[in-house]
């Protein structure tokens, strides 16, 4: 296959940055959307050009370190993540447009990587479970419903990839948020700051400039882990009680 | 900062705002939309005349129209400062948008939408509701009482063309403000689960069609039987 890659550049954080068009040949099928960028980069580091920097680590779907919006949509055609995609899912000469993610929250440090440590600060204030620490707990000590435990297990499959913030128009983190407040509201282990914890996250997550939410569904599409909007509803259901009934005032 | 104002500012608080006032407008919009079918009714505006009457001066109804008028101008005041917030998360934006694949035009247009209603509410509020409170309205008298004929002054409206047009296409855009807002509104509220949602979804959708076309038959009949 033969390609044209339209690539944002940016030198640095203040950098105002651009497009830049590399064509690239004998790109196989086979190939995953970072392989092929990999090929780039040796080719642009042999010519003595600085290479195309982007965010990788795993690279099997499950760190969410990746990101990319490909061609108008975030982690590309399909709803996985970019190092899952396979060059299968594009055609021999097309034009491949390669953008960072946007948003207030997410600043660019350089051409496709973004800062997403505005997602750590929103699991800093209220996203973990105060528990006493000591030996390993007996599996089943604490009794949770079959049906429970699968949804708080839906919801803690989110990777914090940040897809669903560039999908969004209003660049909301409204589906990561309520992903993390679900999860751990529907434990018994999460029982004890649930109230605190719904009012924080939220706080941070508007704290941070994110925007708010439209309902308009494109998070949930895209969501490479399907994590539903039914997360965000009781994120609500959870925030919007916490506010009548907490002690925080 | 009280607690109340903290919430109120939070995006949640905002967006239970317009999720409120918007779901009140919708109450709203059902009411209005029944008793103007009296328009159809064919008896030259009696039954219209004073149901008419009987709106502007109950004392419920005066209450509820005063909720109706602070909802407008929380909805549009809060979907002001959403807007802003909203653009402002994202300064610099794509070079290419995909989002017609995963989200629906309606979803994704509503303060367009919005302002295209508002727009139309400011005239409709001065054909009708302006001139039956302080403009020239001719009398009629039903069995020795008096009535202001509010129905004449339809008739003469909708006697127009243009009116016309202007209806039914304002209608349109209620129409898909309202396939997005109905079911949204619920999701806002927190409701959303496997056991209620495709019926609110379903209501949503015959609701944003019905009502429009109900709203928009009227001009159109009176335009096609006078
Ligand atoms: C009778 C008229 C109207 C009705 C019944 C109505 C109803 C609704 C409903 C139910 C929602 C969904 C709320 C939610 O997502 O929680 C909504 C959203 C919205 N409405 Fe209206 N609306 C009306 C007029 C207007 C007007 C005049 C404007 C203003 C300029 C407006 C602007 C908006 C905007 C921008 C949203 C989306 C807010 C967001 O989530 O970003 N609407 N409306
Ligand atoms: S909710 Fe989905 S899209 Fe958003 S950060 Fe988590 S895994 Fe990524
Ligand atoms: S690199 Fe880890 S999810 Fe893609």
């Amino acid at each position: 296959m033969q390609l044209t890659l339209k690539i944002w550049r940016q030198k640095n954080a203040s950098d105002k940055g651009g497009f830049a068009t590399y064509p690239v040949d004998h790109v196989s099928k086979d190939m995953s959307f970072l392989e092929m960028l990999d090929v780039l980069n040796e080719e642009l580091t042999e010519k003595g050009q600085d290479p195309v920097h982007f965010d990788h680590d795993c690279r099997e779907g499950i760190c969410g370190s990746c990101s990319l919006y490909i061609n108008g949509k975030p982690h590309g055609p399909l709803q996985t993540t970019t190092c899952q995609l396979h060059m299968r899912s594009f055609n021999d000469g097309e034009t491949v447009t390669i953008e960072p993610w946007r948003a207030k929250a997410f600043p660019v440090l350089k051409d496709l990587v973004v800062d997403r440590y505005a997602f750590d600060r929103i699991i800093q204030a209220g996203g973990y479970v105060s528990v006493g620490t000591g030996g390993v707990p007996d599996a089943n000590e604490i009794p949770i419903p079959k049906t429970i435990a699968d949804l708080a297990m839906d919801a803690a499959q989110c990777i914090g990839c940040g897809a669903c913030v560039a999908a969004c128009k209003n660049a909301s983190a409204m589906l990561f948020t309520s992903a993390k407040v679900s999860q751990l509201a529907l434990l018994p282990q999460g029982q004890v700051e649930r109230k605190t914890r719904a009012e924080k996250m939220v706080a941070q997550m508007d704290a941070e400039g994110f925007g708010a939410c439209t309902n308009t569904g494109a998070c949930e599409a895209e969501c490479p882990k399907g994590i539903s909007i039914t997360n965000i509803a009781r994120m609500n259901r959870e925030y919007f009680s916490a506010v009548v009934s907490s002690e925080n005032l | 900062m009280s607690w109340v104002t903290k919430t109120l500012k939070s995006t949640l608080g905002r967006k239970l705002i317009m999720a409120l006032t918007g779901l009140f407008l919708i109450l709203f919009l059902t009411g209005h939309v029944s008793g103007n079918l009296l328009l159809f009714k064919g008896d030259g505006g009696e039954a219209f005349n004073m149901y008419a009457k009987f709106m502007t001066t109950n004392p419920a109804v005066k209450l509820l129209s005063y909720l109706t008028y602070i909802s407008v101008i929380g909805h549009v005041i809060y979907s002001i400062t959403l807007n802003r917030l909203n653009k402002s998360a994202r300064p610099i934006g794509y070079a290419e948008s995909g989002a017609f694949t995963n989200s629906t035009w309606s979803s994704r247009n509503m303060g367009i939408l919005g302002t295209i209603i508002l727009v139309f509410l400011a005239g409709h509020l001065y054909s009708f509701w302006f001139q039956i409170h302080w403009g020239d309205v001719p009398i009629v008298t039903y069995a020795g009482e008096e009535y202001k004929d509010l129905y004449s002054v339809v008739k003469v409206a909708f006697q127009q063309e243009w009116m016309v047009a202007l209806y039914v296409v304002a209608m349109t855009f209620l129409g898909f403000h309202l396939s997005h807002g109905f079911a949204s509104a619920f999701q806002t509220l927190g409701l959303n689960h496997k056991k209620y949602s495709p019926a609110i979804k379903t209501l949503g959708s015959i609701y944003c069609v019905l009502v429009p076309v109900l709203f928009a038959s009227m001009p159109l009949y009176i335009y096609f039987t006078s």
